[in-house]
């Protein structure tokens, strides 16, 4: 379990392995795309009846994460919710964990393109919010600096001469962070993906999550 | 002949005069037998058995007309069905038979489907899979009311997999719907005729038996080559030019290769060899249905004098004037061999000829020994697992399309199909819950369930809408992704055919592959499609797109270790002899009662060779345990691939201690916990999962580019293990991994045999026998600590390299 410590903007951050962004100076931490009810909707719509427990397992993994950082804030990135009627499906328990989670912090949720718009589970909602040199929002805008999004499930490939290895990661350049998705029903995007590929500088890395979080630059 | 002219009206045996035939007795007597439930027939090809099955409708339709489908006929091959109407329709003109035959497979249009439902032919030729989507509909029992016969064509292909099985519940579905209805089993020759009469007849009725006249023995032999075949490869590259003459020879010769890539790779070679321009084509899965029926088109026509193909045309095409077959590489099991060969020379009582060509050094072993197999007529063959409840719970979802359903009923029926008489009510209760509500012990779609039970007690889909994507998702066939090829222009291109999503991730602009047996460069990828120029004469990376692996039966292995014990190579071309020498003072060979393992270096990684003997599926359980033992030690294993004969292991660091490494001690311990978090059973359960209908296949045009809205299956395959790990398609694919992968029981048998005797060789490099399993397909990783180091390591240079440290 070590973390890739770097310097952003003019603030001291760490990649977990987990895939969550902690600024210990701040005592914030930040993760992205929970999909929270992403089976339930499913259903909802008339998809497949998909096992029914990732709620409890993204929030087990994000409990363990808080547990260890104890941060005074959390920002959740958008997408948090699979939709807007994602809350109503979670199921008492799950709600109850959540309530546990959130309770004696400042909670943040930030709109995503599947939660636009406030749901009744307490916390602040935004568009976005700053703190300090940084800027969080859901999806990355061409022209920002400082800026912390999710949005795009990003995960990289690494050519070992054991084989690929395919994690998700972070993608960091001098002026955007993004992060990975955290819900346990979410896939990836390839950081080769012209998507991804025209958002970074040059000089970008990708950091692997996983046993560990391991730096390289960017796969195109 | 009195007796056939008691049979047969009189406008048959006028006909059959005029074409100068005579009946065969099998005929008559599935003419006379007409009126039994069930029969199976067991038949060399080109001996009248189509015929056969279709006598005894066109006499009853010739005496009393038709009220709507009166015969059904399935085949495994949409081909084939094609092809017999072409055959049905020359005796139904030539009699005047007022009898109207269709066919109706994936290929037909939307319309003609449309009106084969509402005024269905006398006569429709279908697959299983179009079978059960015309049984999904309300019609079904208008369209199937006054069904009198069905006939199953290769019955002893559809029986070895879950395709025989869904059609197997599809017959007694239409057993319910008209219960005068009779059924006749088609089959090439099999080991154990009584399992298969189990298999296609209605339970618990009987199911007569008739065997026609096998035939004189197929004349086949080793195509023998002045250049030695290499020492690994599957390519056989090497035999073109010798294979060349024997297609001048012949009239008409038909090529088959185990893999799409191969068969892509050798007519490539075979073209540019090809100085007199012989007509050659060639035909397989992957090729787009254009390109295909152009094929076909030709050799019925008779303007090929060759085709390369792969299982795509393995079964009982009819093209007449075959009269040479050429199997390339080693026929993997001695069953699959003669069916092949059946293809050849179909006048009924002329031997079949038949040539093989091995494709490496260890096949021509495997060959020889397959030609002792078939002289001795010993057949092999693995018993099926019956009842899959994947297909079960697939099937209940189809049954509901039609319409509402009493469950009692329909437990009755299913167990009336021959797979499934042994079947429990709780197992097909659990299918039923499943279907209902996913079967999960957190009861969370109770608000949402697939199919509901009403207050009357029927069972119906709570959403009608849903039929649809439940009737896209029919069939047992679960394909690796695809995508499709197309040659870039600007009205969209030329369709080549397809490669699998996974090779197409590999390519940048600029790669150029085989395709169609031309070379393509490729381009973009656009909206799921991979376009392509061309590019020939250019040396083309090599495609690996899908196509069936066959593993070599138990009973070929056995027969090839008793050859390599027995010492006596006369029957080897020379360069082979001097190749297992070669092994014998690299190395040395396996002996009888002891286990030979093998250790050398390659590409920086520690490899190890165990030669097991013991089967593919044993063998890569083996891999999975050792593996597993080697990540405990510390030797941070990298991935393995078995082989029916031999293991290799590579790793990061050297196995030492070779006879603590297969201790048979504990090797057992922990083992279903450990499959349970491995690739190999990760493998099965997409399978399972997508024909149970847990995973809707994706559709052409139907997938989105962006792929973050799709995960894999993976994730849902870890999230029931951990949380809901007695699950119904946990236990399905548990209890087909013991069964059928795992093969458990010979590993045991192999440690036994050899008892701790073990000769450790460490070898210089790479081994003769060693080097085949290189090139093998179906490399297993192994996510451990290797993982970790060498991510740490890549890191580190590519850090460097790029300035960033």
């Amino acid at each position: 379990m070590t973390a890739y410590d770097f310097s952003f903007c003019g603030a001291d951050l760490s990649a977990l392995p987990t895939g969550i962004l902690w600024w210990r100076a701040q005592s914030l931490l930040c993760v992205s795309d929970l999909h929270l009810g992403k089976s339930e909707r499913m259903a909802r719509r008339g998809g497949a009846l998909i096992p029914p427990y990732e709620v409890r397992d993204t929030l087990n993994r994000l409990s363990e994460a808080i547990r260890a950082c104890d941060p005074a804030t959390v920002i959740c990135l958008g997408d948090s919710f699979d939709d807007l009627q994602a809350p109503d499906g979670l199921s008492p328990a799950d709600h109850k964990h959540l309530a546990g989670l959130m309770a004696g912090r400042e909670w943040i949720w930030i709109e995503g393109n599947h939660d636009a718009g406030p749901v009744e589970v307490g916390g602040t909602h935004l568009r976005d919010y700053s703190r300090g040199p940084l800027t969080f929002r859901h999806i990355a805008e061409q022209q920002a600096s400082g800026e912390v999004s999710g949005h795009f499930h990003a995960k990289a490939t690494v050519r070992t001469r054991g084989g690929g290895i395919t994690r998700p990661c972070f993608l960091i350049d001098r002026r955007r962070i993004i992060l990975p998705s955290f819900g346990t029903y979410t896939g990836g995007l390839k950081t080769s993906d012209p998507a991804l590929a025209g958002l970074m500088g040059e000089q970008a890395l990708a950091v692997l999550t996983g046993p560990s979080a391991v730096a390289v630059p960017m796969p195109r | 002949m009195s007796g056939v002219m008691s049979v047969l009206p009189p406008v048959f045996d006028e006909w059959f005069a005029r074409r100068d035939w005579s009946v065969h007795p099998h005929q008559i007597a599935l003419l006379q037998r007409a009126s039994d439930t069930a029969t199976l027939l067991i038949a060399p090809t080109g001996g009248g058995k189509t015929l056969a099955g279709f006598l005894p409708t066109l006499v009853d339709l010739h005496q009393k007309s038709s009220q709507g489908l009166h015969t059904l006929y399935i085949s495994p091959l949409k081909a084939l069905a094609a092809d017999i109407r072409r055959n049905l329709e020359t005796p139904i003109a030539e009699m005047g038979l007022p009898i109207r035959v269709e066919d109706r497979t994936g290929d037909t249009s939307y319309s003609r489907k449309q009106r084969q439902r509402a005024d269905p032919p006398d006569i429709l030729l279908t697959t299983p899979e179009s079978l059960a989507l015309l049984l999904s509909y309300e019609d079904a029992p208008r369209v199937f009311g006054h069904l009198q016969r069905v006939i199953i064509d290769e019955a002893h292909a559809l029986a070895e997999s879950k395709r025989g099985d869904q059609l197997m519940l599809c017959l007694s579905r239409l057993q319910a719907l008209s219960p005068a209805l009779r059924r006749v089993g088609l089959s090439a020759t099999v080991e154990d005729p009584a399992a298969l009469t189990r298999f296609l007849a209605p339970h618990p009725a009987p199911c007569r038996i008739l065997t026609a006249d096998p035939g004189p023995d197929p004349d086949i032999a080793m195509l023998v080559t002045e250049d030695p075949p290499p020492w690994s490869g599957a390519g056989a590259v090497y035999s073109v030019p010798a294979v060349l003459d024997e297609i001048r020879k012949a009239n008409t010769t038909l090529v088959f290769i185990n893999t799409r890539a191969q068969a892509e790779i050798y007519f490539h070679a075979l073209w540019q060899a090809n100085d007199d321009d012989l007509p050659i084509g060639l035909h397989h899965g992957s090729l787009s249905r254009e390109a295909r029926d152009r094929v076909e088109a030709a050799m019925v026509r008779g303007d090929l004098r060759a085709i390369v193909c792969t299982g795509s045309l393995d079964l009982g095409i009819d093209w007449g004037n075959v009269d040479l077959v050429i199997q390339i590489g080693a026929p993997k099991n001695v069953k699959r061999l003669v069916q092949r060969i059946g293809r050849s020379n179909h006048r009924y009582n002329a031997p079949s000829r038949a040539l093989i060509v091995p494709s490496n050094r260890f096949e021509i072993v495997e060959c020889v020994a397959a030609l002792q197999a078939v002289r001795e007529h010993d057949l092999d063959g693995d018993p099926r697992p019956d009842a899959p409840l994947d297909v079960l719970c697939q099937h209940i979802l189809l049954i509901a399309c039609a319409g509402p359903f009493d469950a009692d009923a329909l437990f009755a029926e299913v167990t009336g199909a021959g797979p499934y008489r042994a079947l429990t009510r709780t197992d097909f209760d659990a299918c039923l819950d499943f279907c209902a509500t996913g079967g999960y012990a957190l009861r969370a779609y109770d608000r949402w369930q697939r199919i509901l039970q009403r207050p009357d007690g029927l069972w119906q889909l709570r959403d009608p809408r849903r039929a649809r994507s439940i009737r896209m998702n029919v069939g047992t066939i679960v394909d690796t992704e695809t995508l499709a090829v197309r040659m870039r222009n600007s009205r969209g291109g030329t369709p080549l055919g397809e490669v699998e999503e996974a090779f197409a991730a590999t390519l940048t602009p600029g790669d150029t592959f085989l395709i169609g047996g031309q070379t393509v460069r490729y381009e973009a990828l656009r909206e799921m499609t991979v376009e392509v120029t061309k590019q020939p004469g250019r040396k083309p990376k090599i495609a690996v797109f899908s196509g069936t692996k066959f593993a070599t039966s138990t009973q070929l292995s056995h027969r090839i270790i008793r050859y390599l014990a027995a010492g006596d190579w006369s029957a080897l071309p020379r360069h082979t002899a001097d190749w297992i020498d070669l092994q014998a003072r690299i190395s040395q060979l396996p002996r009888a009662g002891r286990l030979l393992i093998e250790s050398f270096r390659r590409h920086d990684m520690h490899h190890t060779c165990l030669y097991g003997f013991a089967g593919r599926n044993a063998l890569q359980t083996l891999g999975l345990l050792l593996t597993r033992r080697m990540e405990d030690a510390g030797l941070h294993p990298l991935g393995f691939v078995a082989s029916d004969y031999a293991l290799l292991i590579w790793g990061l660091e050297p196995v030492t201690d070779a006879a603590a490494l297969v201790a048979p001690e504990g090797l057992r311990d922990g083992l279903e916990n450990w499959l349970g978090g491995n690739a190999v059973m990760k493998r099965s359960f997409r399978n399972i999962a997508t024909i149970a209908g847990l995973i809707e296949k994706n559709l052409p045009g139907k997938r989105k580019t962006g792929r973050q809205a799709t995960f894999s299956s993976d994730i849902l395959y870890d999230t029931i293990r951990k949380y809901d790990p007695d699950h119904l398609l946990m236990r399905i694919t548990q209890a087909e991994a013991m069964r059928g992968l795992v093969d458990f029981a010979r590993i045991e048998e192999m440690l036994a045999r050899t008892h701790g005797r073990i000769d450790h060789v460490q070898a210089p490099h790479v081994t003769p026998f060693a080097a085949p399993l290189l090139l093998e397909v179906g490399k297993v990783p192994v996510r451990g600590s290797a993982d970790a180091r060498l991510l740490e390591a890549e890191s580190d240079r590519l850090l460097q390299e790029a300035g960033l440290k």
